[in-house]
C-alpha cells in the first residue's frame, strides 16, 4: 500500500478534496447546503455511505463478476442509502423532512460511485473503509463550509441561532435572499476552490493550451 | 458450478469462492446472493423502523393542530394535550358530521382526495389542487364548561412550486381567524417559504372571513381591499404566486365548495 491510513483519512480533506479538486459531488452541495444543520446531517449521512460502502465492496472485490461490478456496488450503495434514509425519518423526523429527496440522491452521488470504483475494489476493507470516511469526511467540510456562509449572509443565523437579527424579524440585517438559492453554492465553491488552490499553487492543472506570442512580420 | 475439472481437493465452497468470478454461474450467484442480501437488510429496516415513523408522522400533524390552536409550547406532552381535541369527519357538502361512516382517528383526507370513491374532480379549482375529498377530518376545542371553543379546519392549496398542507383556526362563530399555519410545502427560501414566519402568521389573528352581509371578503393582497382592514393579511414581499396562492387556497376552503356550509351551521349554533 503506498499510502498509510493516515494519509488516506487526511487527504482529502484538503490535498485531494472530492469537491474542490476532483469536482465531484457538486449536484448535492448546492441543493442541500442552505443551512448548517441539514448540512452537517447530509456530511454524516455520506460518510456513513462511503466509508461502509467502501467497506462491504472491498470485502467482495474478488468475487465481484467485472461484467455486473457496477450494478453490484450500485446494489450496495442504494440498501446503505435506504438505511440511512429509514433512520432519518424514524429517529431525525424534522431534519429527514428538510433533506425529503437528497438522502435518496446520495445514490447518485460521484464521490460514492467513484471511491467504490477507483479504490474500494482494488484495496483491503479496512483501508477502503478508512478511504470511504476521509472522502466523505473532505465532503463534509466543504458542505459546512457553504452552509456556515449561506445560513450566516442569507438568512442570519447558524445552526438555526439567530446571529444577525433580520428586518423580517425587526432587526437591521438585510439577508442576500440569492444565498438562500442553490445557484449561489455554485459561486461560494468557485471561491473556495480558488482559495485552495491559491494556498496549494500544486492542486492548480497545467493549461491545456497556451496562447502565443507571434512576433508581427 | 463451473470449476468441476478442479483437480484440488477442497470443499465445494472453498472450491467456489477460488473460482474465477467472471464465470456464468458464478456471475448469477453473485447477483442473486447481493440482492437477496440487501433486501433483506432494507426490508428489515423498513418493517422494525415503521412503527417509530408512524408515531413521528401523527405527533407531527398533532404538534401542528396545537400550534395553530395556539396551545403549543415546547416541551410539553403532545398526546395529552391533543386529547382535548375532538376529531371529526366532516362531509363538506352537507356540513354535517359523519363519524359513524370512517373512524376520525384513522380517517386519512390527503389519501383520500386521490382516491375516486372519496373525492370529487373540481372543473373551478382555484386552489389547484384537482380533485377535493369529499371528507375532511376536523377538530373542535371546547373550553372548561364543555362549550365550543375553537375549530381547527385543514387546507391545502397550490403556491408557487408546491401544494402547501396546513390548517386554520376558526374562533367558535365560525367568522373570526384565530391562526392558520402550513405543516408542508416546498416553496422558496427567504420569500415563499415566508409563510412560516411567525410575524406573518401573527398576521391572520383576529381577521374576519365575511362581512356583516355573510359575503366572504378574506383577502391576502398587497394593498387594502375596499372591505376594510378586518379582512385584509398583507402579502410577503418577494412572494407574489405564494401569496396569490394562499389567498386562493383561503377563499376556496372558507367558500360554498369547501367548509361553507358546515361554517353556516356553526354559525347557527349547531355544534
Amino acid at each position: 500500500m503506498s499510502q498509510t491510513r493516515k494519509e488516506l483519512l487526511v487527504d482529502p480533506l484538503v490535498d485531494n478534496n472530492p469537491i474542490t479538486l476532483q469536482v465531484l459531488g457538486i449536484c448535492s452541495a448546492l441543493a442541500v447546503t442552505s443551512s448548517l444543520q441539514v448540512s452537517a446531517v447530509m456530511a454524516l449521512a455520506v460518510i456513513f455511505v462511503t466509508s461502509f460502502s467502501s467497506f462491504f465492496i472491498s470485502c467482495l472485490r474478488n468475487q465481484i463478476p467485472g461484467s455486473i461490478r457496477i450494478i453490484v456496488q450500485m446494489v450496495i450503495i442504494a440498501s446503505l442509502v435506504i438505511l440511512v434514509d429509514q433512520i432519518l425519518k424514524a429517529y431525525a423526523f424534522e431534519i429527514s423532512k428538510t433533506l425529503s429527496v437528497f438522502v435518496g440522491l446520495i445514490i447518485t452521488n460521484c464521490i460514492v460511485m467513484g471511491r467504490a470504483e477507483a479504490f474500494a475494489m482494488k484495496n483491503p476493507p479496512v483501508a477502503s473503509f478508512i478511504d470511504g470516511a476521509g472522502n466523505g469526511m473532505g465532503y463534509g467540510l466543504i458542505l459546512l463550509l457553504v452552509g456556515f456562509i449561506r445560513e450566516l449572509f442569507g438568512a442570519g443565523s447558524l445552526f438555526g441561532v439567530t446571529i444577525l437579527e433580520t428586518v423580517n424579524n425587526g432587526g437591521w440585517y438585510v439577508p442576500n435572499g440569492m444565498l438562500l438559492l442553490p445557484p449561489s453554492a455554485f459561486f461560494i465553491i468557485g471561491l473556495i476552490i480558488w482559495a485552495f488552490r491559491t494556498w496549494k499553487p500544486n492542486q492548480v492543472e497545467e493549461r491545456e493550451y497556451k496562447i502565443q506570442q507571434v512576433e508581427a512580420h | 458450478m463451473s470449476d468441476t475439472q478442479s483437480p484440488e481437493p477442497k470443499g465445494a465452497i472453498a472450491r467456489f469462492l477460488a473460482a474465477s468470478p467472471d464465470s456464468v454461474g458464478k456471475t448469477i450467484f453473485v447477483a442473486v446472493a447481493v440482492c437477496l442480501v440487501a433486501s433483506m437488510v432494507v426490508s428489515a429496516a423498513a418493517v422494525s423502523l415503521r412503527p417509530v415513523q408512524e408515531a413521528n408522522r401523527l405527533k407531527d400533524k398533532q404538534v401542528n393542530v396545537l400550534q395553530v390552536a395556539g396551545v403549543y409550547e415546547p416541551g410539553i406532552d403532545v398526546t395529552e394535550a391533543f386529547a382535548a381535541f375532538e376529531p371529526h369527519v366532516l362531509e363538506l357538502s352537507t356540513g354535517d358530521f359523519v363519524d359513524d361512516q370512517f373512524d376520525p382517528a384513522t380517517f386519512d383526507d390527503i389519501a383520500a382526495a386521490s382516491d375516486p370513491e372519496l373525492s370529487v374532480a373540481l372543473d373551478d379549482d382555484p386552489a389547484g389542487i384537482g380533485r377535493k375529498a369529499k371528507y375532511r377530518v376536523v377538530y373542535l376545542l371546547r373550553d372548561d364548561t364543555g362549550g365550543l371553543d375553537k375549530v381547527i379546519l385543514p387546507i391545502q392549496g397550490y403556491g408557487l412550486w408546491s401544494t402547501l398542507y396546513g390548517f386554520i383556526a376558526l374562533e367558535n362563530n365560525g367568522n373570526d381567524i384565530y391562526g392558520l399555519q402550513f405543516y408542508q410545502h416546498g416553496e422558496t427560501p427567504g420569500l415563499g417559504a415566508e409563510v412560516d414566519n411567525p410575524r406573518w402568521k401573527a398576521l391572520w389573528n383576529g381577521k374576519k372571513l365575511r362581512d356583516d352581509a355573510g359575503d366572504l371578503q378574506i383577502t391576502v393582497a398587497k394593498s387594502q381591499p375596499a372591505a376594510g382592514p378586518d379582512f385584509y393579511i398583507d402579502a410577503l414581499a418577494g412572494a407574489t404566486l405564494t401569496s396569490v396562492g394562499v389567498d386562493n387556497l383561503v377563499k376556496f376552503w372558507m367558500g360554498d365548495a369547501g367548509y361553507g356550509p358546515f361554517l353556516g351551521k356553526l354559525q347557527a349554533g349547531e355544534f
